[in-house]
């Protein structure tokens, strides 16, 4: 960009430019107006209505959040919702902590450990559910199986359909596939981290916790807010591998928002309600990271005082 | 010593778990049918079979939705890129207003949950005889994978330096020759990155596919198998694992090949060689 040149001609290049780059974008520009924000501005507005699929599309102001109030199954589905991310989120940042500080240890196998903790990264989400499903399974599955050869269990539990098993069933999953990607981010940051602060440390005498404590978490927070806030949208929006795993039962439990809003537009024919169920998790989504953003900068406006 | 034994008690622990599901899944596939009916359930097959790949093979709508998953594949993963090299260019080399907003697009994608813009867009293909169509699907997917390949290449032109393509500016190329032509090869690694990812999300890609396609023998792979799951019976149990492991080795074969490629441009500075 430096050499761009200046003052005279600038404003008749600038413009020049903008005419250039606007030529190269104008497909792209066409392409994701058509078909990515229309649709999401339509998507907004169908929440406002009683759209039904092949009815004409009313506007019905606040009609669906006031029935949303209503509907014992919405907050079952956003109950069921926030405890899976918030577990999932939770989970995947500590177990992808611990992970990335033992990658981080130069061993001779470091490298083969690290393609080896990339396996449910490698399998398509899809794939992930049928095989868990086939783990989970009552009378040819693992679990049962080694469960009852340690004497863990007397008789096989049918998890993905048990009241008290199918949400940590499924949060069990979430977790296993999560990690990798979890771990692979915070390795990257701790790679990023100069060795000579380690070193400045010791020199002060610090030991490994108080390195941790002082050196290696508050160089990775850049890392670590990043990682946790798309892990917190995509773990919330998640709809495939669940779908595959329960279909939402039993009778509801392991629903998540996407899946009611799914099935509310393309079981139920219900569109208006369903796009209303996507606007209220574009709202929490939005209210979450707020609140996040929050707290993280105040917690840096603290750290740079004390 | 007492160091390294703990790193590897804790790696070994993190590795078992991890690769476990996908050992079960190519266990469980070699299994003989008899095997699995048996009752007792053992991590390693007691004898090797090929029989549930030959019955997933010879199911003909399996086998179909193999195919439409990888011709789907094949057309997104080229139509990103051919749309997206040029934009990524024009972001990359021309700064204006247009990047903001061409980047407040992305993060907004990545916030709203898909059934926002699934319900709309079927209703938009709908009214365009796209839906249950797989050049509909296509499309869906290429404009689906556009914000990463974007911002990937994006960031890879961004450190090329000016001074190739201004060379060729001055020998009379055009833009979209010096595109082609001088950056094309350059960038190649980059665009065979960003190739890699576009094809395994659309591999994998499950919900569009879903609502989309309701012809049976136009369903993809995970909506077939997600389907073929759902018929309950034991029969099912290795072909199942079968036709799941087969879904899975484009990636596991890629991501092996790319590893090096993917880390490096996903998360540089990653790699240490």
């Amino acid at each position: 960009m430096s050499r761009f040149p200046a003052k005279a001609q600038e404003l008749s290049l600038q413009s020049d430019r903008v005419r250039q780059q606007m030529q190269l974008l104008l497909p792209v520009l066409l392409l994701i107006f058509i078909f990515s924000v229309l649709p999401l501005l339509r998507g907004i507005y169908l929440g406002f209505t009683d759209y039904r699929l092949g009815d004409l599309i009313r506007f019905n102001g606040l009609d669906n959040y006031r029935q949303m109030m209503r509907d014992s199954f919405f907050w079952r589905s956003f109950r069921v919702g926030i405890i899976w991310t918030i577990t999932v989120t939770a989970g995947q940042m500590a177990l992808g902590m611990a992970l990335a500080l033992l990658m981080n240890r130069k061993t001779p196998y470091t490298a083969f450990y690290k393609v080896l903790i990339l396996a449910p990264w490698a399998m398509p989400p899809i794939i992930r559910a049928v095989v868990w499903r086939q783990i989970y399974d009552v009378d040819a599955g693992f679990l049962n199986a080694f469960l009852i050869g340690l004497n863990l269990l007397d008789k096989p539990i049918n998890w993905l359909n048990s009241f008290e098993f199918a949400i940590p069933a499924v949060i069990l999953v979430g977790l296993w596939g999560e990690i990798p990607k979890a771990a692979l981010f915070i390795h990257a940051g701790l790679l990023s981290i100069p060795e000579e602060l380690y070193e400045a440390g010791e020199l002060d005498g610090a030991g490994a916790a108080q390195k941790f404590r002082f050196i290696t978490l508050p160089m990775l927070r850049p890392v670590l807010a990043a990682t946790i806030s798309l892990s917190f949208i995509w773990n919330f929006n998640m709809f495939g591998m669940v779908w595959v795993l329960t279909q939402g039962g039993p009778a509801g439990l392991t629903r998540l928002p996407m899946l009611a809003a799914y099935e509310e537009a393309f079981r139920y024919g219900y569109v208006g309600y369903a796009a209303a169920i996507g606007n209220v998790m574009v709202l929490f989504i939005m209210a979450a990271m707020f609140l996040y953003l929050r707290v993280q900068l105040r917690e840096q406006l603290q750290g740079g005082k004390a | 010593m007492r160091y390294h034994l703990v790193t590897h008690f804790g790696l070994i622990s993190f590795v078992v778990f991890l690769v476990f599901p996908l050992v079960w899944m190519v266990s469980t596939s070699l299994k003989s049918t008899a095997e699995l009916y048996s009752g007792t359930v053992t991590l390693l097959p007691k004898g090797l079979t090929l029989e549930h790949y030959r019955t997933a093979l010879h199911d003909g709508l399996l086998l179909r939705s193999l195919w439409n998953s990888l011709v789907v594949g094949l057309a997104a993963t080229l139509g990103t890129i051919l749309i997206a090299l040029p934009s990524a260019y024009a972001l990359a080399r021309y700064r204006s207003l247009i990047n903001k907003v061409v980047l407040g697009w992305i993060l907004t994608t990545q916030v709203f949950p898909a059934i926002l813009v699934m319900i709309p867009l079927y209703l938009v293909l709908r009214s365009l005889h796209l839906t249950d169509s797989l050049s509909g699907l296509a499309l869906v997917y290429i404009v689906w994978n556009l914000p990463f390949v974007l911002w990937m290449l994006f960031g890879y032109i961004r450190t090329i330096p000016q001074e190739l393509e201004e060379a060729a500016l001055i020998d009379g190329a055009s833009r979209h020759q010096m595109i082609y032509r001088i950056l094309l090869p350059v960038l190649l690694p980059a665009v065979a990155a960003s190739a890699v990812f576009a094809f395994i999300s659309v591999w994998n890609e499950f919900f569009f596919a879903l609502v989309l396609i309701k012809t049976p023998v136009l369903g993809t792979l995970p909506v077939e198998l997600a389907r073929y799951t759902g018929m309950e019976g034991m029969a099912r149990t290795g072909p199942l694992a079968a036709a799941s492991f087969i879904a899975t080795l484009p990636s596991l074969l890629l991501f092996a090949i790319m590893r090096k490629w993917f880390t490096g441009g996903l998360l540089s500075g990653s790699v240490k060689s």
